[in-house]
């Protein structure tokens, strides 16, 4: 086995998770069973393959240019009211599950 | 009122000549959903003050005597993944259960600007994540040609309301193959463009390298009007291309005689019905009386696309959830005491089991001590499954595969096991990873009358040959 109570309590923490005892075990039983699956990508040898983290990077790019200059072509000059106007306060507040007329609010974050 | 036969130009032409209203079109398109959508389940959330509105609008332009816009008076579906402003927006999930966007997606405002009329958001698996609908966090889709059966999906009641004929065309979303898998099981055409062709700004992001947008639709021309509609650089997402547009209802018409297409073995072996088999291949022999060119073609990493893309897919996906933490816009769960508990218990709570799953496989894939193991790893497999079409895209204009290795599954088969749910997307995932546009459209039945889907791959921006290919078998079937 791959993943160990252990590491699924520890991901579950990363990915701000609390999951009950049953979803930790199923999770323990399916984690397992695809990253069994997930395997077989080892069976290749991709020591000379780049890697792809898009495919924007594969069009419309500069193949001489490096970095973030490869995709100058996408970027704008920064506009300071933006696209499209910000949105009023109001708007931008009213599916908050909590906020006064100005802010978000949320439970304390300090403890003391 | 036949709305079987109601294609997007039949309704456009018919409001344009006053033979019925824009008004009269929606209000049968409810009627119909008010008779049909109980046992279906394609809906979550009705738009008719909205709809009625845009048609309103369109009457009084086809009663000025004023050329309607593309789709002027067309009643559409879109998917509940699509930001619509001032009508609810959930993504099939419980955590957006109350969530009204303040801003509408690209895509749906330009089937808008077109005159589409949005009668309502389509039922989906939850944050587009799953092959079956069953899940949706409010309640599953059932198959239109057989109820014990699932629509496919994620983007399942799109396909069931097109196929129901509870709309004429709808818009989905495809990260896995969420439009081609459903279009092929509910017996519709599904076109997934090309990756950069139609902007993701307004859609709720699942997997952001892989994500894109496309219709559903009764035939392969109104999937091509709806593109033409959709497509195109959109400053609000930088990854939508400037490239040129094609027109793509004009290109249509061309003649498939001479083209070369291509047949890999890896897309005909194990776990392959043989009616699906045989429907594909007599699909094939047609294209060939047609004059086009059968070609091998070799795909050889195909059998490394389905781990590739649940890694990549799964570490985007946990990461782009991670905004829903019950501050802005979430379902927060209540009677929490600190921000974390907050966070975790909010989620615990909005999120449902294949969200929770693929959040934790993503996040491990990504943690520290296993990156270069599995995302990094994934990412160079990708670079490999794309070199295999730019190779094979040298021989051939297109690559015909099915679409689904079965016709639609029954609710509750796979349920339990999310690997073998993963492997319904095995022809589909690979056109998603390279960035590859993809059509599916029926290729028969199975003995039960199960619909079966021919899928057509084509090269980047490539749609016009994937689109004539495909119109060329629907006239000729």
């Amino acid at each position: 086995m791959k993943v160990t109570d252990k590491d699924v309590a520890y991901v579950a923490e990363l990915a701000n998770l609390e999951l009950s005892n049953e979803e930790r075990t199923g999770m323990l039983r399916d984690l397992n069973s695809i990253l069994d699956y997930i395997d077989r990508l080892n069976e290749l040898d991709t020591s000379d393959v780049p890697p792809m983290a898009q495919v924007s990077d594969r069009y419309g790019v500069d193949e001489a240019k490096q970095g973030s200059d490869r995709f100058s072509y996408a970027s704008r000059e920064d506009i300071l009211e933006g696209l499209r106007k910000s949105l009023p306060h109001e708007e931008a507040l009213a599916n908050a599950p909590d906020a006064d007329d100005e802010f978000f609010k949320v439970p304390k974050v300090i403890e003391r | 009122m036949d709305l079987k036969s109601l294609t997007i130009d039949a309704a456009r032409s018919a409001v344009q000549e006053r033979k019925t209203t824009a008004l009269a079109l929606a209000e049968a398109h409810y009627a119909r959903i008010q008779q049909e959508d109980g046992q279906i389940g394609a809906f979550l959330t009705l738009s008719k003050e909205r709809a009625l509105e845009q048609a309103d609008r369109i009457d009084r332009m086809a009663a000025e005597g004023k050329t309607l816009p593309p789709l002027g008076g067309v009643p559409v579906g879109i998917k509940d993944v699509m930001s619509t402003r001032g009508v609810r927006t959930t993504a099939g999930s419980r955590i957006l259960e109350k969530y009204i966007p303040p801003f509408d997606c690209t895509a749906v405002a330009r089937m808008e600007a077109a005159g589409a009329v949005v009668l309502g958001k389509m039922n989906c698996d939850e944050f587009a994540m799953g092959s079956s609908n069953e899940n949706s966090a409010y309640h599953p889709v059932r198959n239109p040609r057989d109820l014990s059966r699932v629509p496919g999906g994620s983007s399942g009641g799109s396909a069931a309301a097109v196929a129901a004929d509870m709309a004429v065309v709808t818009l989905g979303s495809d990260t896995g193959g969420s439009i081609r898998q459903p279009a092929s099981f509910c017996g519709v055409v599904g076109l997934m463009p090309t990756y950069g062709r139609v902007s993701r700004y307004g859609l709720i992001a699942f997997a952001s390298s892989l994500d894109h947008i496309g219709p559903l639709a009764k035939t392969v021309k109104d999937a091509a009007i709806v593109l033409r509609t959709i497509a195109g650089r959109d400053p609000m997402d930088s990854t939508s291309a400037d490239v040129p547009l094609p027109d793509f209802v004009a290109e249509l018409g061309k003649p498939v005689h001479g083209m070369k297409l291509g047949v890999a073995k890896e897309y005909f072996g194990e776990g392959l019905d043989d009616e699906v088999r045989q429907a594909v291949e007599s699909a094939i022999d047609k294209l060939k009386k047609l004059g086009c060119e059968i070609v091998q073609v070799s795909l050889p990493h195909t059998p490394y696309a389905i781990p590739t893309y649940y890694l990549i897919a799964t570490a985007e996906a946990s990461a782009n959830l991670a905004r829903y933490d019950g501050v802005r816009y979430s379902r927060r769960a209540r009677g929490v005491k600190t921000l974390s508990e907050m966070y975790r218990r909010s989620r615990d709570e909005g999120f449902g089991a294949e969200v929770k799953r693929r959040i934790m496989l993503g996040t491990y894939a990504l943690s520290a001590g296993y990156y270069d193991a599995y995302y990094l790893k994934a990412q160079k497999v990708r670079t490999l499954l794309t070199r295999d079409f730019d190779e094979a895209f040298r021989k051939v204009d297109a690559i015909v595969t099915p679409t689904s290795p079965t016709a639609a599954f029954r609710l509750g088969e796979k349920s339990n096991d999310p690997l073998a749910m993963y492997l319904a997307d095995i022809y589909t995932v690979t056109a998603d990873l390279a960035g590859i546009p993809g059509i599916s459209v029926p290729c028969g039945e199975t003995k039960d009358k199960l619909p079966i889907g021919l899928q057509i791959l084509g090269k980047h921006f490539d749609e016009a040959t994937i689109l004539r290919v495909a119109n060329a078998y629907e006239q000729a079937a």
